[in-house]
């Protein structure tokens, strides 16, 4: 895959070149597992000042700087500390970490052992989503290499610190990506996620050990820290939002695919480097960070305040592809998985669509997102087979705002906030489905087929 | 139980990786599965004897997640992405190919034992959608004719 020259790579810098294999002679071969040879001799707060200094925001979704997170780890209580990679990444429209695993493992070895040593961890795991069996066996063999080679297992590069990595393939559950629901997941049980507080995992994690949760791209940024100093790290993106991002972009455009960019636009993304709309067609409305996200409108205008004080007043096009960027225009970046809703695309047959996804993937713990997403799912499977009611978009409305912040995690919201964005962005289209006065032309089978939900 | 060697192989180098024998639930589970085909109460009774649980534990474990199953299935698994980007670039319509190449019905098996074809939630290969997998392979960027030519495939090495 070529390189567009708006992307800037770090992480991904070498995945794609000609003859990279994710063997450890490849990675070596490119000064791989000098930045852990560096960390070992270095003081591990140092490590961690490092990473906090950086301005590295959590790559997993909810954006959290990585070096306070780690900071927040209880050092005191004498219990082990445990790192988990978070390698179940299952938010629909995000592929990333199948890229880096699949193609550069010893990065992600390398990111997991300078963080494992920084925060005195001497066990970590790696929980991978068990759609991607090839992955595991990927960095089992990886791990197995890096311990012949000494960079993973007792005595790291003859620093006398010693770590495991244990990979732990999980069962096609969504919920696993939240971390207190991995960590029950990595306890053997159901993955049902934890009230917090008592449960915040830096203090009460696996086996009620303090742990640390990270997602596989913010890991592999370890690496890269170290490789720039804090400094150099911090130069690339905005303030704030600092480092790469892999965004992951699928649906209407002429190039799908990852891309690992800093302080570009959404429209350069979708427009330059993903070739804009496919060949005839209009883009109607975009998800910027993975299907839970609120919907962004073509034609919309976004307007407030910078933190300087000035005015923006951006289009679809102008707005900043980062956190703070997307956050101002009323959505999150999420996990980074962009999806482009083209003219051909039903939004209450979308909406069906993630419906049947997401009352699939509710752990069921919490009766407002059990009973609640299933509800939705029947109204939008019911509205797309041409049953729609009267009532439906005000019931619609009514039941996300119940299961929205009524929760355990987050997942509430992951069901309420395509509901709740996509009747406010788009409201006449379903009031039209609910009377059944849509469109005569609407292409009846194509609204089904997009639905998939029976 | 009737495993196989070098699945009580596997399951012997799984334990004692967790500091906690539960956390390998999992993994034994996979395991199994692999070696029989589904997880029946006499795996779920012999996992939770083997970690020390109850197997009230472990059925909870193999109901809640997706990938793992009670009941039988074809030869070969096939997996149908039906989540939005391959919906939206045509994973219905692949879907529909699969089942009437093998004159079957969506989660059942095929009369002729072949294979049972499912539809799973996003594979995480979105960029490359409409996708499937095949047992435990990665098929991308399918369309009907490209769902056909698997069909072929399966089904010759079905002959062989």
């Amino acid at each position: 895959m070529a390189i567009h020259p708006k992307e800037q790579r770090l992480i991904l810098k070498y995945a794609d070149e000609e003859g990279y294999t994710p063997k450890i002679d490849s990675y070596m071969a490119h000064g791989g597992y000098d930045m852990l040879k560096k960390a070992v001799t270095m003081e591990p707060q140092s490590i961690i000042d490092e990473v906090k200094k950086s301005g590295l925001r959590g790559r997993g979704g909810a954006g959290f700087p990585c070096g306070v997170k780690w900071s927040f780890v209880d050092r005191k209580s004498g219990k082990p500390i445990y790192l988990i990679c978070n390698c179940d990444e299952s938010e629909p429209g995000t592929f990333k970490d199948r890229q880096i695993v699949h193609k550069d493992p010893h990065q992600l070895i390398e990111g997991m052992m300078i963080s494992c040593f920084a925060n005195n961890v001497a066990k970590a795991f790696i929980y991978i989503r068990e759609e991607m069996p090839h992955g595991a066996r990927i960095l089992d063999e990886a791990i197995l290499e890096a311990k012949e080679k000494g960079f993973v297992g007792d005595n790291v590069c003859g620093s006398g610190y010693s770590c495991d990595i244990v990979v732990h393939r999980g069962a096609a559950a969504y919920i696993c990506g939240e971390e207190t629901g991995l960590i029950e997941s990595l306890e053997g049980k159901r993955a049902n996620p934890r009230i917090k507080p008592p449960y915040f995992p830096a203090v009460l994690g696996l086996y009620n050990c303090p742990t640390i949760v990270n997602n596989v791209e913010t890991l592999c940024n370890a690496v890269h820290i170290l490789q720039m100093g804090a400094e150099g790290f911090a130069k690339i993106g905005r303030p704030n939002n600092t480092g790469t991002r892999i965004w992951c972009v699928s649906g209407g455009v002429q190039r799908p695919g990852y891309y690992e960019v800093a302080d570009v636009t959404l429209g350069e993304l979708v427009n330059d480097i993903c070739g804009g709309p496919l060949p005839g067609r209009k883009i109607k409305a975009i998800i910027p960070g993975g299907s839970s996200m609120k919907i962004l409108k073509n034609g919309e205008r976004y307007k407030g305040k910078n933190p300087d004080g000035s005015e923006y007043d951006w289009g679809l096009e102008d707005i900043p592809l980062d956190y703070d960027g997307i956050a101002a225009a009323g959505s999150m970046s999420g996990s980074g998985g962009m999806m482009v809703l083209d003219d051909s695309v039903s939004i209450p047959a979308a909406l069906a669509n993630l419906m049947a996804f997401y009352s699939h993937e509710s752990c069921g713990q919490c009766t407002p997102c059990r009973e609640g997403s299933l509800w939705l799912k029947k109204i939008t499977s019911r509205m797309v087979h041409g049953q729609a009611r009267k009532e439906d978009v005000d019931l619609m409305l009514s039941v996300a705002d119940q299961i929205a912040g009524r929760t355990i995690c987050a997942f509430g919201f992951a069901v309420a906030w395509p509901v709740q964005s996509y009747i406010a962005k788009f409201e006449e289209e379903f009031r039209e489905y609910a009377e059944q006065l849509s469109d005569p032309n609407a292409d009846r089978e194509r609204i089904k087929e997009l639905a998939c939900n029976g | 139980m009737n495993l196989k060697p070098e699945t009580l192989a596997e399951i012997e180098a799984a334990i004692p990786k967790y500091p906690d024998p539960r956390s390998a639930v999992m993994p034994l589970l996979h395991a199994i599965q692999k070696d029989q085909g589904l997880l029946t109460n006499e795996a779920a009774e012999w996992v939770a004897k083997k970690l020390g649980i109850e197997p009230i534990n472990v059925l909870s474990v193999i109901t809640f997640y997706p990938f793992f199953r009670q009941h039988k299935i074809g030869k070969r698994h096939i997996r149908v992405c039906r989540t939005l980007s391959c919906a939206m670039a045509g994973g219905a319509k692949v879907c529909d190919t699969m089942l009437k190449e093998f004159e079957t019905e969506l989660n059942e098996v095929s009369p002729d034992g072949e294979v049972t074809v499912e539809f799973a939630e996003c594979l995480a290969s979105c960029g490359s959608a409409p996708v499937m997998l095949v047992d435990e392979e990665l098929h991308e960027n399918l369309d009907v004719a490209k769902a056909k030519a698997l069909c072929e495939k399966i089904k010759a090495e079905a002959k062989a």
